[in-house]
């Protein structure tokens, strides 16, 4: 089933919780929905799934307006943040709630909830804790247990709201892991919020940036990381430099020094605001042939699959540096020692009047 | 308690004093009351109980705890139910209402009906018309019983339903369940340690309640005199072991509803940390 909403406003007393938004979730299609907290993004998922209203616009379920449609007709699964799970209930009588409250005309027989809960605890892999109460379960267990609650009742749109958002970091992955391999086969729609990009890269087809209320940026996860329509999104995305700079044909100059920015094109020199990952950088022993800036190294935290550099400038800023394992061991870099940074790339480049 | 911050003489000195404390002000007149409802032997005991005006005050005491505390129990989850899970303009309000009645003097809220519905009282002159006795009748009794009762069960489930949040009933909802099943299946069976609790506390305070029932009364022998009545009747005319028998009924009930209190805590507990 597809999903639309329509310039949405919802206002908690003074403050606006969602200002005019619009966003179309395609049949099947995994969306994330990625803002900070205070964003938004709940109060979004919450008036889909009928839990809050919003004050104006519509929401189209395949089409249809759903204003009139209660939360029980809508057909969506829910899981929480905190799982939900009924604490005086088993995981058994957990999953069977959907089924075990249909209408007389439309409840399966003892014999059909109990082949249904059975198979989708395995599904979930969860077999052995069926007649476990919620509160012998670890955290990953117990959501689990609440998406085969939330599919025992074949929803037509599963929203997830920072489903694994309490969850530890091992834990998260198997489990962001595992909701991929199951959208691929089962192919519901799904929305699903987080506040953590790196979930909402890894997992969603599409991503819808939310900030203060409002959809930044709509777009694949490739989309978004790479071509950024403005600093929040670029920011929220991933670690972020940025320098005050004026930018020149292919250079920028930032105090003194001039930095070569492959590939940049503009007519006339102007103040920006330059952001770099921290990926883009080129460090070097030397000054080498263009020009760099001259900085020394701060802390490195070599332990990872990358490492991680920090550097101060001779002007006193600091950069946040990645490099890779063997650029590490070829530079051979150890605290208070000097380097030189030059530009790969750049991410991101605002214009401003002057320069701040 | 793994914790030895304090020397031992003041650990020592504290739980003396608590201990004391604790022995004069309690344990003592509680023994004291059985004493001498004792002293002069089980039969003059049973004897005074079996006096037809006792047994009358029994009976009224109980009849109205069985009107008062069921009425209580659907105010009280209703009530609480509004004020954990909603919120809506005048809930602070009727939170401080439900408060009131701890806060008046019984005396007070036993005057509130007499100006009500007595003789003198606003509707007076209609109910002696139509030939309803409210006040030193049963409805009064019942109607101040109901006052004094009436925060006994909303308080202690708002805590619970404020610290259990929407979640489970918003899932129940979405799973398709109608309100009033997500009320049954989820709401009531997470608050049933509760229920329980504010019922035993209500029924204690229903049973045990002198001042306002004394205003409202009109002690009637045999007719309008509750438990606690009856008891002060029976000391004023010197007839200490007759009162002090019947008050052994009220003592040995507030020990029962202690012991359930005690039972239904640690069930609670076991509860949360499950």
């Amino acid at each position: 089933m597809s999903i639309e909403v329509k310039n949405i406003h919802k206002k908690f007393g003074a403050f606006k919780a969602l200002d005019n938004v619009s966003l179309k979730v395609d049949n099947g299609e995994l969306l994330a929905l990625l803002g900070p907290s205070g964003s938004g993004k709940t109060s979004l998922l919450r008036i889909v799934a009928g839990l809050d209203f919003h004050d104006e616009g519509q929401v189209l379920f395949s089409g249809q307006d759903a204003r009139d449609q209660k939360v029980k007709d809508r057909g969506v699964g829910f899981v929480f943040q905190h799982y939900a799970l009924f604490r005086h209930m088993t995981v058994f009588d957990n999953i069977a709630f959907g089924l075990r409250v249909l209408p007389k005309h439309l409840r399966p027989s003892q014999k059909d909830v109990q082949a249904k809960v059975m198979e989708l605890l395995k599904l979930i892999q969860l077999e052995w804790v069926v007649d476990r109460y919620p509160w012998q379960l670890s955290g990953g267990q117990r959501q689990r247990i609440a998406l085969a609650r939330a599919l025992a009742v074949k929803p037509r749109v599963l929203l997830l709201d920072e489903p694994f958002g309490s969850l530890d970091a091992q834990v998260r992955k198997e489990l962001r892991m595992w909701l991929r391999r199951f959208h691929d086969e089962a192919h519901i729609t799904t929305l699903f919020v987080t506040h953590d990009q790196e979930e909402a890269l890894e997992v969603a087809d599409r991503i819808v940036v939310m900030n203060q209320g409002r959809i930044e940026q709509v777009g694949t996860p490739e989309d978004v990381y790479h071509n950024p329509v403005n600093a929040f999104v670029l920011n929220f995305l991933g670690n972020v430099n940025f320098f005050h700079c004026r930018l020149a044909e292919g250079k920028a100059i930032i105090g003194d020094t001039e930095l070569e920015v492959p590939g940049l094109s503009v007519d006339q020199p102007k103040h920006a605001k330059l952001y770099v990952r921290p990926n883009q950088f080129k460090l070097s022993r030397g000054p080498g042939k263009g020009s760099s800036l001259k900085a020394t190294v701060e802390y490195v935290n070599p332990a990872g699959t990358i490492v991680k550099v920090n550097l101060k400038t001779e002007t006193g800023e600091r950069i946040h540096v990645e490099i890779t394992q063997e650029e590490y061991k070829h530079l051979k870099l150890v605290k208070a020692m000097p380097i030189f940074v030059s530009l790969k790339d750049v991410s991101y480049s605002e214009y401003v009047q002057s320069p701040a | 308690m793994n914790s030895r911050t304090e020397p031992a003489y003041i650990r020592y000195i504290l739980t003396t004093i608590a201990l004391v404390f604790f022995g004069l002000f309690i344990v003592l007149p509680l023994a004291c009351v059985f004493y001498h409802a004792f002293d002069k032997g089980w039969a003059v005991y049973l004897k005074s109980l079996q006096n037809p005006d006792a047994l009358a005050a029994m009976r009224l005491t109980v009849i109205t705890a069985l009107v008062a505390v069921p009425l209580n129990l659907v105010f009280g989850v209703a009530a609480s139910w509004a004020i954990a899970k909603f919120d809506f303009k005048g809930r602070d309000l009727l939170l401080s209402l439900i408060d009131l009645p701890l806060s008046v003097s019984p005396v007070i809220a036993g005057l509130i009906f007499i100006l009500i519905f007595g003789a003198q009282g606003f509707f007076g002159p209609w109910l002696i018309e139509h030939n309803i006795r409210i006040v030193f009748a049963l409805p009064g009794i019942i109607l101040a019983t109901i006052f004094v009762t009436f925060p006994m069960v909303a308080r202690e489930l708002i805590p619970i339903m404020k610290s259990q949040g929407n979640e489970e009933e918003e899932a129940a909802l979405t799973l398709g369940a109608s309100g009033w099943k997500t009320f049954w299946m989820i709401s009531v069976p997470n608050i049933r340690w509760g229920i329980l609790y504010g019922i035993i506390l209500c029924n204690a305070r229903a049973m045990g309640e002198f001042g306002a029932v004394s205003v409202v009364s009109g002690h009637i022998r045999g007719l309008t005199n509750t438990l606690p009545l009856h008891i002060e009747i029976l000391y004023n005319e010197y007839q200490s072991t007759a009162a002090f028998a019947a008050a052994s009924i009220l003592a040995l009930l507030a020990i029962v509803t202690l012991v359930v209190k005690t039972v239904i805590e640690a069930l609670i507990k076991r509860g949360h940390s499950a």
